[in-house]
């Protein structure tokens, strides 16, 4: 079969960008000509979060095959660090002082505010890489509760930035931009970012490097023996992991305009795990389409409140028990509609 | 000049000694046999000499280097070839994948490349695939190259894992137990297998088999160890007559 080489060698129109940007331009040209609200936009700003938790979750429990229950704590880490930085250098709190900067740099400067929180959540996830390296499987799951705890609890008594009461400001920052261009600047990033994280991801998970990680989810021993440093592997996987559940975190707080602790505790993380076992552990579009139907069933579930706490666990028991490997299984979109493939995939190789 | 050679190596489990006082050594381009009843240690020496343990005694030298005490993928980037007793072959990947993962340690690029897709990353990923598509033209598995393991026969996943290991480019390659759960078809194919790769790729082979027909038409050399310990080394005959392996074998009462 030496169509193997050829087929690789075959160009293939490239349909993601165009797909993409004009999505993005249609949903920017409804909102500025006003046919999309404020609440839509808020609900499409936190599918946008949601995709990139769930996607990004997905590289340690779906790819690398370990069981990972923290996310939310590594949000909480980019949440606020993006926070401080942004009341920081943009507006003046009774907490920080006056801004470092003029409010109006925050145009330009408000990406790297989300981009800053992302990478001090990356270093965060050093704190279950490292243990990553000895301990496995349940173990290991029990140390990301333990960081997910940690991380509250640490915030929780920082009284300095809020404690338990929670951190606010992010909102001046928005409005700072927003007098420069009248542009919804928030729904904007939280496009970009949403729609990088899916593309590193793939491109991380496709590449022969990316391969790593998922050969220590088949076998962990077959990767040292083909030589593969899975410690290395380990600590990409769980870095990019929680580096861009950082940024979610970052632009989270920058939607709503207010976090505490508990906004990230395991019930956060509990919410990305169903959303990563809704759409099928391995699946990237799966993440991305679970994200979408999940933000949507809370959204529907609002009304019920305290209630929705019962009926998300339940979801995940069904889910387990009638379709344990998610709505995609481990596969793509184009494995399911292979007619679709010449135009979704890669051209080289 | 020696290629592996292993001095005094003693190995304990806790209390049990798995491996005691071993000395070994393998010269460039034979095919060498390590047999013993079940639990007489032979795994274990592959696994010290591939990484898995440090030898709570003892030095192994490869290629003029010591390699006791580094990790598996560090033995395995020095050329050091090596397959299971169960196969271990990642189900989940297609053979051509399998294959590409022996350049994981020589990649020549970093995320970097990889998140921007820079030239450098696509000229490698291009070499790899090549290059893997290259060997298994040699193997001749070119047609199952996107086929997943589990969807092959038994006897072909060991070839599958043969080649893999050879992908590493070894001058040493480690067989555990080559044979085991394939059918007597299957075994002489793999005898013919095994003595063309060691024609092809002129490297040194090193197996553990529990099929004396296996190890008596491949083997230059064949050590016997029984509780860890050397009991016999010697060329085919020699083995096959000595009455300390007949015992071992086949227990006291046998003799
Ligand atoms: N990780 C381990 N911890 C404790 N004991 C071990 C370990 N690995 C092996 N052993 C013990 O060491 C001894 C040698 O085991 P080994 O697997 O090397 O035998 P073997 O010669 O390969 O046997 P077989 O022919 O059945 O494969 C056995 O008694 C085994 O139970
Ligand atoms: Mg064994």
């Amino acid at each position: 079969m030496d169509n193997a080489i050829t087929l690789v060698n075959k160009k293939h129109i490239n349909l993601w960008p165009a797909v993409l940007g004009g999505g993005a331009l249609i949903i920017l040209g409804l909102v500025l000509g006003g046919v999309i609200n404020q609440y839509i936009q808020t609900v499409l700003m936190f599918i946008g979060i949601n995709i990139i938790l769930s996607a990004s979750l997905n590289i340690v429990n779906g790819y690398m095959g370990e069981f990972s229950c923290g996310h939310g704590g590594f949000m909480l880490v980019g949440a606020y660090t993006s926070s401080i930085l942004s009341v920081l250098f943009f507006t003046k709190s009774p907490w920080l002082g006056a801004p470092l900067l003029p409010p109006s740099s925050a145009v330009f400067l408000f990406p790297l505010v989300i981009i800053g929180g992302g990478i001090v959540a990356a270093f965060a996830g050093l704190l279950v890489a490292i243990p990553s390296f000895k301990t496995r499987d349940d173990y290991l799951a029990i140390i990301t509760i333990a960081a997910n705890f940690i991380f509250v609890s640490l915030v929780n008594n920082l009284e300095f930035i809020g404690g338990s009461r929670g951190f606010m400001g992010m909102k001046t920052t928005i409005y700072a931009m927003e007098d420069v261009a009248d542009l919804p600047f928030t729904l904007i990033w939280t496009m970009v970012f949403s729609t990088l994280s899916v593309f590193l991801i793939r491109r991380l998970m496709r590449s022969t490097f990316g391969k790593g990680i998922s050969s220590i989810r088949h076998d962990e021993i077959s990767a040292e023996i083909m030589g593969v440093n899975t410690n290395n592997m380990k600590i990409v996987a769980f870095m990019v992991s929680s580096g861009l559940a950082g940024i979610a975190g970052g632009l989270f707080a920058h939607v709503l305009g207010f976090i505490n602790p508990s906004s990230f505790n395991i019930m956060k993380s509990t919410e990305c795990l169903v959303m990563v076992y809704l759409g099928g552990m391995g699946s990237l579009s799966g993440s991305v389409l679970s994200a979408v139907v999940f933000t949507f069933l809370l959204e529907v579930m609002r009304p019920l409140q305290i209630l929705k706490w019962v009926i998300i666990p339940l979801m995940l028991i069904l889910l387990m028990q009638f379709r344990p490997e998610g709505l995609m299984g481990n596969r793509e979109l184009t494995d399911i509609f292979p007619k679709l493939k010449p135009y979704f995939k890669r051209r080289d190789l | 000049m020696s290629l592996l050679k292993i001095n005094d190596m003693t190995h304990r489990f806790g209390g049990l000694t798995a491996v005691s006082n071993l000395n070994y050594e393998l010269e460039d381009g034979k095919i060498y046999g390590l047999i013993g009843p079940n639990g007489a240690g032979k795994t274990t020496v592959f696994n010290l000499v591939s990484g898995f343990y440090n030898p709570s005694m003892g030095e192994i030298n490869y290629n003029g280097e010591v390699i006791n005490g580094m990790a598996p993928h560090d033995v395995a980037s020095r050329q050091i070839g090596r397959t299971f007793q169960n196969i271990r072959l990642w189900e989940d990947m297609t053979v051509l994948e399998n294959i590409k993962m022996s350049h994981h340690f020589k990649l020549g690029y970093n995320l970097i490349d990889v998140f921007f897709k820079t030239k450098k990353y696509q000229t490698r990923e291009k070499e790899i695939t090549e290059e893997a598509m290259e060997l298994l033209e040699v193997f001749k598995l070119t047609d199952l190259a996107h086929e997943r393991p589990s969807s092959l026969p038994y006897g072909i996943q060991r070839r599958v894992e043969i080649a893999r290991a050879l992908s590493l480019g070894p001058k040493l390659l480690m067989l555990d137990e080559p044979a085991a759960g394939l059918s007597t078809a299957d075994v002489v194919e793999l005898i013919d297998y095994i003595k063309w790769v060691h024609e092809t790729f002129n490297i040194t082979i090193w197996m553990i088999e529990h099929q004396m027909q296996v190890i008596m038409s491949l083997c230059d050399r064949i050590k016997v160890i029984d509780f860890g310990q050397e009991i016999a080394d010697g060329v085919p005959e020699e083995i096959q007559n000595n009455p300390e392996v007949i015992k071992a074998y086949l227990g006291d009462g046998a003799i």
